[in-house]
């Protein structure tokens, strides 16, 4: 089978995969008394709806937040036990804002009532119950964008190619490896649900030739399930070509357009990790409460690979991992490449917590000017022009980055990488992506309220006017009778005078009670 | 493997790759190449510090990127060696203070500095700029003793005997004159391709500038495109009519081509930064340097080519973006 080169990316000197890939993933059991801090947002799109109290006591897997909204997830307990607070806590974000979480105090007895789905045989289950299914679990893509799975399998037509993600192309990672070596066979069990509701032909499983063993057990476990529509695509170990897109392109030759979703390229590109949450989902009935979490870097003793219930703080990883070398180290979530800064150590281990990396404080760069040397365009695999946007973004012309693609960017950090200025490059385009946004939500909002001022200006007026156009239509039939009153009833004019003399009396009345009221000024003055 | 270098290396290694051309420039002309390149340098940096601290910039991390000192060498290199040392100082001037500093500092300069200083230079001195002395070889024409006297005296008294016309320069009067290349090239100031010494100079940059797109600190674009702008346009004309015109090789190997198309053109701060960008941006400089040369007041034309080409950078980079992934082909 042919593959397709990435006309860029990075072969990078350094990988680091050994310390971690080494050792079976070992699973964190949750230990009487342990505190679970499950954030409701984690995931792309809206928070859950939540649907517990404080005091409440929960059953593994029972629901703890419902999606509300069409993109949103459900989060799950992730242990049995008793809910302390639901409360603001420290979450893995950009900002370090906290977010509301509910917290556990666990039971340790991981309990799971009855909060098991029923079995499902996938092959004979409508396309629509399946995504019910998988959306009941709360299954997000774990290769790193959590984005809602149900949305992505939902699809209106036949998909022909799924792709699954094991390329794992970041130089410190290791889970998919290790997800791959030890559960191969619920991975493709799993490719063969989203392929039933995809109804895709053929499944194309992508990995970098750096993991010989995850290739070797994946083939293993398609040739015994007997699948001739799935293959194990062996690709050059270049970052990033675990990107979808990326991905997509080498195992298809076909890009997925600008703007465009996974599918309209004809193929769908799911995460082997995503597909096993399907597999248990599905046909285990379980929600996705936990996940294979790799914890390396320069300053952890014992590095590896984890099954993670999502709620536990990272400290229990790191100690799990015999601690920290150093006394400060520095600790992020995801790869070397992209890494998310964590403020604390009781951040939990969330759907999105790939990897976590315990290192030593790194030597502050001095950040020199941009020298346009064109490294990073050389790099770029989506073929931008970093530099040009770096330019632009910096000097806050948005609309220009615009048209030097900004939004085609994908935030690989390969630019950052090679960058000899050491610019944070990635931080600019996050930052032009969320003006931009900013700005677009602003003007939308902006023009929302217009078109409802215009509304009810010309609601306004269009009462004014029919209050008029009444006025006038009233006064001339008005006018009309008196017309023809005044010319037949001579008492009308008796009225009238009537009514004349009386008003005439009136003002006499009044001009005098007013003489009578500033006659006391001059009096005085006397 | 992807390079991961800082800006102070990427300086450092185009330093390096220039030594080559250094050493075979010292060996034909002698102590007048390390006095250009000593004084430049030493005003360069302490002109660099000054406007820096002028601008309130941290000092150490910008003195220490190189930048100034590759600027300074790159224009020692194309001043006639044995330069007096004003001449000198007023092209580190016009290149650290006025093209440099002024536009902003390191990465913001529309001109290339270097060049910025020699063109000022060329059209206020135009005698002291086009006096070369001949490439004996050797380790050049005068000792140290009148070099100094040369550099920082009233001038050498005997200098003239020293001197003579640069291969570009004799072959522009001769060609003015009816004679033929094949005539001039028997002439004294020619070698084997172009000018005496000078092919063996411009091979050493060549080397050298071979070793920077290994180290990949540049891209195969511009010097190559360069190259055959200038050897399209002298083929043509050399095929026309061999009797008016000199051979492509005459010009690849004379004066500053090499050092044009790998060191000075190659500046990635005036540079285009777009494939297509520095194709059209080399070419171009190419065709320039064929048409001055051919046809302009100036036997040489690096710098002006370079300069006029650098005007027309940000039109090139906003019109020769590359298609992006999942962009519609063909637009």
């Amino acid at each position: 089978m042919s593959i397709w080169a990435l006309p860029a990316g990075l072969k990078l000197a350094d990988y680091h995969k050994t310390a971690s890939s080494q050792h079976t993933t070992q699973t964190l059991i949750p230990q009487q008394g342990e505190r679970f801090i499950i954030p409701l947002q984690q995931h792309t799109g809206t928070k859950p709806h939540l649907e517990v109290v404080v005091g409440q006591y929960v059953y593994k897997g029972q629901i703890l937040a419902r999606p509300q909204d069409k993109i949103s997830a459900a989060i799950h307990a992730s242990t049995s036990g008793v809910i302390l607070a639901i409360e603001p806590h420290t979450i893995a974000h950009t900002s370090g804002l906290p977010d509301l979480c509910v917290v556990i105090e666990a039971d340790g007895l991981e309990d799971w009532g009855n909060s098991r789905f029923p079995s499902l045989d996938y092959s004979h289950t409508d396309l629509a119950t399946l995504v019910t299914r998988v959306r009941d679990c709360g299954v997000v893509g774990l290769g790193g964008a959590v984005f809602p799975t149900d949305i992505k399998l939902n699809v209106p037509q036949p998909i022909p190619t799924l792709i699954l993600n094991g390329a794992e192309c970041e130089p410190y990672i290791t889970c998919d490896d290790r997800l791959m070596q030890e559960h191969a066979d619920e991975i493709v069990a799993g490719a063969k649900i989203i392929m039933h509701m995809l109804q895709a032909q053929v499944c194309k499983i992508g990995i970098e030739d750096n993991k010989p063993a995850a290739i070797a057990v994946m083939q293993q476990a398609v040739e015994t399930a007997q699948l001739p529509s799935i293959e194990v695509v062996t690709i050059p170990t270049i970052y990033p070509s675990g990107a979808k897109k990326q991905l997509t392109y080498i195992l298809t030759g076909k890009e997925v357009p600008s703007g465009g979703r996974g599918g309209d390229a004809g193929a769908l590109c799911v995460n082997v990790g995503t597909a096993r949450a399907v597999y248990q989902a599905v046909v285990k009935g379980e929600p996705l409460i936990s996940r294979y979490v790799t914890i390396s870097g320069d300053a952890i003793k014992q590095a590896g690979n984890f099954d993670v219930p999502f709620g536990l703080p990272i400290q229990r990883l790191v100690d799990a991992a015999q601690g920290a070398t150093v006394t400060n180290p520095v600790l992020s979530m995801g790869g070397s490449m992209m890494p998310l800064p964590l403020h604390s150590s009781t951040t939990p281990v969330v759907k999105a917590t790939n990897c976590v990396l315990v290192r030593t404080p790194p030597k502050p760069e001095t950040i020199m000017p941009c020298i346009r040397c064109g490294h990073c365009a050389e790099v770029c695999p989506v073929n931008l022009l970093p530099q040009q946007l770096y330019w632009h973004a910096r000097a806050k012309d948005l609309e220009q980055t615009e048209r030097y693609h900004l939004f085609d960017c994908i935030e690989c950090g390969c630019c950052s990488y090679v960058c000899p200025s050491h610019i944070p490059l990635v931080d600019y385009y996050r930052f032009a992506k969320a003006e931009i946004k900013t700005q677009r939500e602003t003007r939308q909002k902006a023009e929302i309220a217009r078109s409802r001022h215009e509304f009810r200006q010309e609601r306004l007026e269009r009462a004014q006017r029919e209050k008029a156009e009444k006025l006038t239509k009233h006064k001339t039939t008005l006018q009309d009778s008196a017309a023809q009153t005044s010319s037949t009833s001579p008492e009308m004019d008796a009225k009238k005078a009537a009514i004349q003399a009386a008003l005439e009396r009136a003002k006499a009345k009044k001009a005098q009670q007013a003489a009578t009221e500033t006659s006391p000024i001059p009096e005085n003055k006397a | 493997m992807n390079p991961n270098y800082t800006v102070a290396q990427v300086m450092q290694l185009v330093l390096l790759a220039l030594i080559p051309g250094i050493a075979l420039m010292l060996w034909f002309f002698g102590w007048g190449v390390l006095t250009n390149l000593l004084i430049a340098c030493l005003l360069a940096v302490a002109l660099e510090s000054l406007l820096l601290y002028l601008r309130k910039r941290p000092i150490k991390p910008f003195l220490s990127d190189y930048s100034a000192v590759l600027t300074a060498c790159l224009l020692a290199l194309a001043l006639p060696p044995y330069a007096p040392w004003w001449v000198i100082a007023v092209g580190i001037v016009m290149a650290i203070i006025i093209a440099k500093h002024l536009y902003g500092g390191l990465g913001y300069n529309a001109f290339n500095p270097a060049m910025v200083g020699y063109a000022a230079l060329l059209v206020s001195f135009p005698l002291e700029m086009t006096v070369w002395p001949v490439a004996s070889g050797g380790f050049g024409v005068l000792d140290f003793h009148s070099t100094l006297l040369q550099v920082f005296g009233s001038g050498f008294s005997g200098w003239d005997a020293y001197t003579h016309a640069t291969a570009l320069d004799s072959m522009k009067t001769g060609l003015s004159l009816h004679q033929t290349p094949s005539q001039l090239l028997q002439t004294q100031s020619m070698g084997l391709l172009g000018g005496q010494g000078w092919e063996w100079i411009n091979l050493a940059y060549l080397i050298g500038g071979g070793w920077l797109l290994y180290k990949r600190i540049i891209t195969w674009h511009i010097p190559v495109a360069m190259l055959l702008g200038l050897s399209l346009f002298a083929s043509l004309f050399w095929l026309y009519s061999p009797d008016n015109y000199p051979t492509p090789i005459f010009h690849l190997f004379s004066g500053a081509t090499m050092l044009g198309a790998f060191f000075i053109a190659t500046d990635p701060v005036t540079a285009s930064t777009t494939p297509v960008g520095k194709l059209v941006f080399g070419f171009s400089i190419g065709a320039l340097l064929y048409i001055i040369r051919t046809w302009g007041g100036y036997p040489d034309a690096v710098a002006f080519a370079v300069i006029v080409m650098n005007m027309a950078v940000p039109l090139l980079d906003t019109y020769t973006q590359p298609r992006i992934y999942g962009q519609r082909r063909g637009l």
